[in-house]
């Protein structure tokens, strides 16, 4: 069709593509963008309506100091939510690089079991299981508490996990290992100095997963929390937006909305590819 | 089968690690399995188990046979949630689809900036549901948020109107905020199976004279399956499974119209306090669950002969 096309019509056809892109893109990122640049606003300014979004009597950060006076304030939730993040991150990190090296390398007894399973539990979603992991949790004297919580979270990652890292160990020839076998190396060491450089990018994108997994949970975070010092960014946003601290302040809704969008912006702005990577990998199982 | 794996071990790999050695590799898989066992398989049976007991918060629990699945039969609540749940499964299925795939089509080949359009799309499916959910709550707010005020401005309406007070504006609010955070997901896995569609029988299909629509009807869609029903699957069990929008937006008014399953099951278990019960409403929903991965198993399936 194209070849058809007189320089004209092309050039015509090309500046409605591109008014289509950036009317679109215009579109997807306007809420963000709305939502930070109103967080900038004095608390007088933020109550209005935000037309037009940025701040109009000048750039404050009084939201943000509000936010801070709620409840245990934003940084103890700032703070319980980094926490629970990166515990998760490592944890799950460490636990699958293990599990994917040892269904990847080793022969044992229910292996195809023990894999099938780890796999099924995708199909059964946390959410109806939820009131007994609670009275584990209790059990275990883990409630209420931020590591029960981390447990929680990375078992939930384990499926896509160990499915990633497994297929990045299956990748990397069996070679290589017999060579640094003969230089004397044992399990361990093999594991973490050898194979670990080579499956980093498959590292990369479980850690990135687990972050944003963690990041972003609610539902068991709002169970499993009781204790307003224990809140997670969503949890205790949602108890400041639900009006729990008094009359809703929504200039610290903006600012806590903005706390919460912009760490997974910039972690999937700098490391896109190998979100994507992770996306077409769980889509292609 | 397990025992068999040492025998047929490729010779190689049996030099490698000797066959006793092969144990160990249960040792790297325990932390993993340990996990699975204590938050997921106890869990798993203990809703089993506690769905067929009175179960409160405090106090003792006491069996009650097949009593909570008798009551679910009568809690008519519990169904106006479930039919309410299906209901928006299936219009922000194709309200989702009906914006993701022209966008996969345009995003799918490329040219100048095509690769910011995409980042652009896909940015809100990064944010979590909590924190779209927050936003957009203040977005649809009547006083201080942005839809209501902006139309109010422009004229459009002459007096603020409130969106989230009547079922009808409140549901389809909830549904453009869902597209808005999830096409750009969407469209990145159907973007993934257009490219997968070989080139040559496209133009192959040009040469025999199909338009542009025949072509899409008879090459385009019969090629996607796959990647269709798991685009479809996902959005489905997400939406099964929506909870956050409602819980935030709408607290699952207004007047309890927006209350979906998930929602219910938190009110009985954990408002209520109801435990056992809400064990027995849970394994509803993972029987439900269960049987859409058994479709979802069947309608991945492998290309056979027919496709």
């Amino acid at each position: 069709m194209a070849q058809a096309a007189s320089p004209n019509r092309r050039l015509l056809a090309s500046i409605g593509e591109h008014s289509t892109g950036i009317i679109a893109s215009v579109l997807f990122a306007a809420p963000i963008v709305w939502a930070v640049l109103s967080a900038f606003k004095p608390a007088a300014e933020a109550r209005l309506p935000p037309l037009p979004p940025w701040p109009t009597s000048g750039f404050s950060l009084e939201n943000y100091a509000t936010l801070n006076s709620f409840g245990d304030g934003l940084w103890v939730s700032a703070q319980n939510s980094i926490y629970v993040s990166v515990m998760t991150v490592l944890l799950s990190v460490a636990v699958s690089v293990l599990a994917g090296y040892g269904f990847s390398r080793f022969r044992f007894p229910f292996k195809d079991l023990f894999f099938i399973l780890i796999l099924s539990t995708i199909m059964i979603p946390f959410q109806s299981i939820l009131t007994p992991i609670f009275l584990v949790l209790t059990k275990l004297g883990l409630h209420n508490t931020l590591t029960g919580l981390v447990g929680v979270y990375v078992t939930l990652q384990l499926p896509f996990s160990i499915f990633m890292m497994r297929n990045a160990f299956d990748a990397v020839p069996r070679e290589i290992e017999e060579a640094a076998r003969m230089d004397g190396a044992g399990n361990l060491t093999m594991l973490l100095k050898v194979m670990l450089p080579l499956v980093w990018p498959g590292v990369v994108t479980i850690a990135l997963f687990a972050f944003l997994g963690a990041w972003n949970e609610f539902l068991a975070a709002l169970v499993l929390m009781t204790d307003q010092s224990k809140f997670t960014l969503p949890v205790m946003m949602t108890a400041l937006q639900s009006g729990r601290f008094g009359a809703i302040d929504w200039g610290a809704v903006q600012a806590g909305v903005t706390v919460m969008m912009v760490p997974c912006l910039i972690l999937f702005l700098v490391l896109q590819r190998f979100y994507i990577r992770g996306l077409m990998a769980g889509a292609i199982k | 089968m397990t025992s068999l794996a040492t025998i047929t071990a490729p010779p190689r790999a049996r030099r490698l690690v000797g066959a006793g050695r092969q144990w160990i590799g249960l040792l790297y898989v325990a932390p993993a399995i340990a996990l699975v066992v204590v938050f997921f398989l106890i869990p798993l049976g203990m809703t089993a188990w506690m769905s067929l007991h009175n179960w409160p918060l405090m106090g003792e629990h006491s069996y009650v046979g097949l009593g909570n699945y008798v009551a679910i039969l009568r809690d008519t609540r519990f169904w106006n949630a479930l039919r309410f749940t299906a209901y928006y499964t299936v219009i922000v299925t194709i309200a989702i689809f009906v914006v993701a795939f022209p966008l996969a089509l345009f995003v799918e080949r490329p040219r100048p900036l095509t690769n910011l359009y995409r980042t652009m799309f896909f940015m809100p499916a990064v944010v979590g549901f909590a924190s779209a959910s927050l936003l957009w709550s203040w977005l649809l707010n009547v006083d201080s948020g942005l839809f209501s005020p902006a139309a109010y401005d422009l004229g459009l309406i002459d007096k603020k109107f409130n969106l989230l007070a009547t079922f009808q504006p409140a549901f389809w609010s909830i549904i453009a905020m869902v597209v808005w955070k999830v096409a750009g997901f969407t469209m990145i896995i159907l973007m993934a199976g257009l490219q997968s569609i070989p080139q040559d029988l496209q133009e192959a299909a040009v040469i025999d004279g199909a338009g542009p629509f025949a072509r899409f009807r008879a090459i385009t869609l019969p090629l996607m399956r796959r990647t269709l029903a798991l685009a479809l699957i996902l959005s489905v069990a997400g939406s099964i499974l929506a909870f956050d929008q409602f819980y935030i937006i709408l607290r699952g008014g207004p007047r309890n119209q927006t209350l979906t399953a998930v929602y219910w099951i938190f009110n009985q278990s954990f408002v209520s306090f109801k435990l056992g019960y809400g064990a027995a409403l849970s394994m509803v929903l993972l029987v439900v669950l269960v049987a859409l991965s058994l479709v979802q198993l069947w309608l991945l399936r492998k290309p056979e002969g027919l496709d």
